[in-house]
């Protein structure tokens, strides 16, 4: 059980724990944490959430970027991620951390160091891609109202 | 801190198998090359302060805000 800071007491199940070797830049002292899904609300938005299980006061906000920026692929050299164990790129997960201020519409996410996760080998790592031109803030709210927007029109 | 005077062209071994040479010197700005093991990252600091400073901002989100994230598709 871990006491956290936004989400109550949460059950950890130990074979949910994702293991980040070198932590995150920043937290280096924290190396586990846990996926949180947003299921609770029955919504499947694109947000997730890194809650560290050993402080509970330590939890990052991602995204699916995906959702958003369908063509986002940030180029990681394998060498940074080789003992993230080998797997399939289906294996991987990308996810982002967002940073949200009280008005939400200036939240930014951090295209330029991508989290990246094993799922099968529970262990992830927040990476600097070679991608020079994914900003570390770009503006998240005004690009997923742009993406609704087209997905909308789309549709028609 | 270790501070070494080095010439263009000369090299510092970091360790057994990191190298890093003077490749030229312009005014005020040197160029570096640096020879690693494939597994070591290297950066420009400022991007590392960078993304260390966006993790410590990510970190401090309301409740508040919280809500209104899951609220969003």
């Amino acid at each position: 059980m871990v006491q956290t800071r936004h989400f109550g007491q949460i059950n950890v199940e130990e074979d949910k724990i994702i293991n980040f070797r070198d932590g995150m830049p920043g937290f280096t002292n924290m190396k586990n944490y846990v996926l949180l899904t947003n299921e609770e609300n029955q919504k499947e938005g694109p947000f997730f959430w890194l809650q560290s299980v050993e402080d509970g006061d330590v939890a990052f906000a991602l995204v699916n970027p995906h959702a958003v920026y369908p063509d986002y692929s940030p180029e990681v050299k394998d060498e940074y991620v080789d003992f993230l164990g080998h797997t399939t790129a289906a294996d991987l997960s990308v996810f982002n951390v967002v940073v949200v201020p009280e008005d939400i519409k200036d939240m930014t996410v951090n295209l330029r160091a991508p989290i990246l996760i094993n799922q099968t080998t529970k262990r992830g790592a927040q990476v600097i891609s070679e991608n020079q031109e994914y900003a570390i803030r770009q503006y998240l709210y005004q690009d997923m109202e742009q993406m609704k927007k087209k997905f909308e029109e789309g549709g028609k | 801190m270790l501070a070494l005077s080095r010439k263009k062209g000369e090299s510092i071994m970091i360790g057994q198998d990191i190298e890093i040479t003077i490749v030229d010197i312009q005014a005020d700005q040197v160029k570096i090359a640096i020879s690693a093991p494939r597994s070591v990252q290297v950066h420009r600091k400022e991007i590392f302060l960078q993304i260390q400073q966006e993790n410590k901002a990510a970190n401090t989100i309301s409740d508040k805000s919280i809500e209104k994230l899951k609220e969003l598709k």
